[in-house]
């Protein structure tokens, strides 16, 4: 980029003064804009340690620190089934993504048959389909489907069954995401383990997922943190205190200390809820950008 | 990871493949339905079979518990005289219309910085992303509290003698509001756009250089054209997020969820969830009525979404030729 044909040294000089400034400028927005995302974390914080009488204060150290905040949100209503409930639904929620959409993927990549390639834009199509517009329906077939007394009751409803066993038939954003992915890895790999007899199935476990990670890894974060946080779904299809996810537990909080929400709770409360995925964003933060950026080339 | 091959697949896979016995061909068509199965019975059973069903109960009442009883076109013209559809689809198309151009243009902005690859740059990435693991209550409560009449923000514009309004207290504030919170969010956008400006020919601008053009010509005439197809897909993709605002919009409701102060935030999934689902507002359990939302809700998303696929024409520059 330098500027090799401008007509006098002097003209070059003042344009690369120019660009420098421009470079400094740009930077110090840039700290100034990772400063301000940075805030509302540390505002959450501090609100979360503030005891009442300090609350509506402007400082941001909290005058004591109020620890006992957070043993208010753990003795609130039943956080540890919460939990429990929350993490089982998360964890069958991405063991049926990645496998599911791994395979399918993998039959998209890479296996020749009749009709794959319509099939194909199917997926593409469904990408685009807005899943409120099917939710109705997927709500009342769920209230005819017998769950056989599963979790207590007479139909899927009410149970974690919804909420957990579509993950098994693949999501179409993550098919055609690691389908991209898979198709950039070598053939000659899966040959070599073909002519020795290995099976499509045995080839897709033990060759297609371990070369595949980066972007298996990156459909498992993105599963775990909609699922983790997943409102619409639980808000439909769960009715009992004992079957809550954290985050309707969250939401049944607003309102525990009667009236308007006491902020210092649920600040603590809030903060709980978030910090598991965030303690996986900081140790897989370069899968989560990766997947992002795969995922917007989808243009063409 | 990066060198992904995103173009268009080849007709049939370049499958230099040893030939085996016993009819491999047919045996790798059928393993590859298999293998397809799960998408297949997913799509069969969650989505067209719904869509159809839907279908079907659009034009009829039904609560769930008894039998669903026709009633032709009753549904569609009751939403037609429908106020609440009304505010919450112009509640949602003020979201569309205001939100998305700011979101580009700021996200462009910010994605052109972080292109300079200045010191820090992955520092700055990472931060900027951050705000969009999080997606649930958690986060919508903390930008009440920061919105707050007398809260974080609103301190922070006092320092420059701005007098900050009533966020989510004033009907007229309410989307506002809601915009501010949104660019907390803009940060996925702004990886992708990073990744289009990325994949841009280096050659081209230098050319542009010895040819004499300058910062913005360069960016008028290189950058945006060769970003246009990451600005077409993130601005189709937007709307449709944007048609589907429902936690931010449930919680910020409050205990009445019908859209909060003056209906300012009732917008179109939420009053459909309302008619669905709902134990305030309008009656709930109205599935037929739901139902029909939920298809004007998909044509009205078809519309918009093969509009712009005809617009894209006249604006988003494709590089090879090929458009999808």
């Amino acid at each position: 980029m330098t500027a090799i044909t401008l007509p006098t040294e002097r003209r070059s000089k003042i344009q690369a003064t120019v660009r420098r400034a421009g470079r400094v400028l740009a930077w110090l927005v840039l700290v100034g804009i990772a400063i301000l995302w940075l805030v509302p974390f540390i505002w959450m914080l501090s609100t979360s340690l503030k005891d009442p009488t300090d609350l509506m204060n402007k400082s941001w150290i909290p005058t004591r620190l109020a620890w006992e905040n957070f043993t208010y949100a753990f003795s609130y209503g039943m956080w540890e089934q919460w939990t429990m409930n929350t993490v089982i639904i998360t964890l069958v929620s991405v063991i049926g993504t990645v496998l599911s959409s791994t395979l399918v993927a993998y039959a998209f990549a890479r296996l020749r048959w009749r009709g794959r390639d319509w099939l194909f834009s199917l997926v593409l199509a469904t990408m685009m389909l807005p899943d409120v517009v099917t939710m109705i329906p997927r709500f009342i077939i769920f209230a005819k489907i017998p769950a056989f007394g599963f979790q207590g009751s007479r139909n899927w409803i009410n149970t974690f069954l919804p909420l957990t066993i579509p993950a098994f038939t693949g999501s179409s954003f993550y098919i055609f995401l690691l389908r991209q992915f898979i198709r950039s890895i070598p053939m000659e790999l899966s040959e070599a383990a073909k002519i020795d007899g290995a099976s499509e199935l045995r080839i897709w476990w033990s060759i297609i997922m371990p070369l595949a990670k980066p972007a298996v890894a990156a459909v498992a974060i993105f599963t775990f943190q909609g699922a983790w946080q997943d409102f619409m779904g639980p808000l439909i299809y769960l009715q009992s205190e004992r079957l809550y996810t954290l985050q309707i537990g969250l939401r049944q909080f607003e309102h525990a200390a009667g009236g308007a929400p006491a902020w210092n709770w649920l600040m603590a409360a809030s903060l709980v809820v978030i910090i598991p995925v965030l303690i996986i964003f900081v140790l897989f933060q370069n899968y989560f950008i990766e997947g992002v950026q795969i995922g917007g080339s989808i243009k063409g | 990871m990066t060198h992904l091959q995103l173009e268009a697949a080849p007709r049939i896979n370049s499958n230099r493949r040893v030939r085996l016995p016993a009819t491999p061909a047919r045996k790798e068509a059928f393993t590859g339905w298999l293998f397809a199965l799960p998408w297949i019975l997913g799509f069969l059973l969650f989505t067209v079979g719904p869509m159809l069903f839907s279908l079907y109960t659009s034009f009829t009442r039904y609560n769930i518990t008894t039998t669903p009883v026709w009633a032709g076109l009753q549904n569609f013209q009751e939403i037609f005289q429908d106020e609440r559809f009304y505010t919450s689809l112009s509640n949602t198309f003020w979201m569309v219309v205001v939100k998305i151009p700011i979101v580009t243009v700021v996200s462009i902005g910010i994605a052109l910085m972080l292109s300079l690859d200045l010191p820090g740059g992955r520092f700055f990435r990472t931060v900027i992303y951050l705000p969009n693991v999080l997606s649930g209550v958690a986060a919508v409560f903390l930008w009440q509290w920061i919105l707050r009449p007398n809260g974080l923000f609103n301190q922070a514009l006092a320092l420059f003698g701005i007098k900050g309004p009533g966020w989510f207290v004033d009907p007229l504030w309410t989307k506002p509001g809601m915009v501010v919170m949104g660019m907390w969010w803009i940060g996925s956008n702004i990886l992708i756009y990073l990744a289009g400006l990325k994949g841009i020919p280096k050659e081209l601008y230098e050319a542009a250089t010895i040819d004499g053009a300058r910062g913005w010509a360069k960016t008028r005439h290189i950058t945006l054209p060769l970003l246009s197809p990451t600005i077409f897909f993130q601005v189709v993709t937007s709307i449709i997020g944007t048609f589907q605002i429902f936690t931010t919009a449930y919680i910020l409701s409050g205990t009445t969820v019908d859209g909060g102060p003056g209906q300012s935030m009732l917008f179109y999934v939420l009053y459909l969830y309302n008619r669905a689902f709902g134990k305030s507002g309008p009656a709930g359990f109205q599935m037929g009525y739901a139902a029909a939302l939920a298809w004007i809700l998909f044509i009205i998303i078809l519309a918009i979404t093969l509009f712009q696929l005809w617009l894209a024409k006249r604006w988003v520059y494709y590089e090879s030729g090929d458009r999808q």
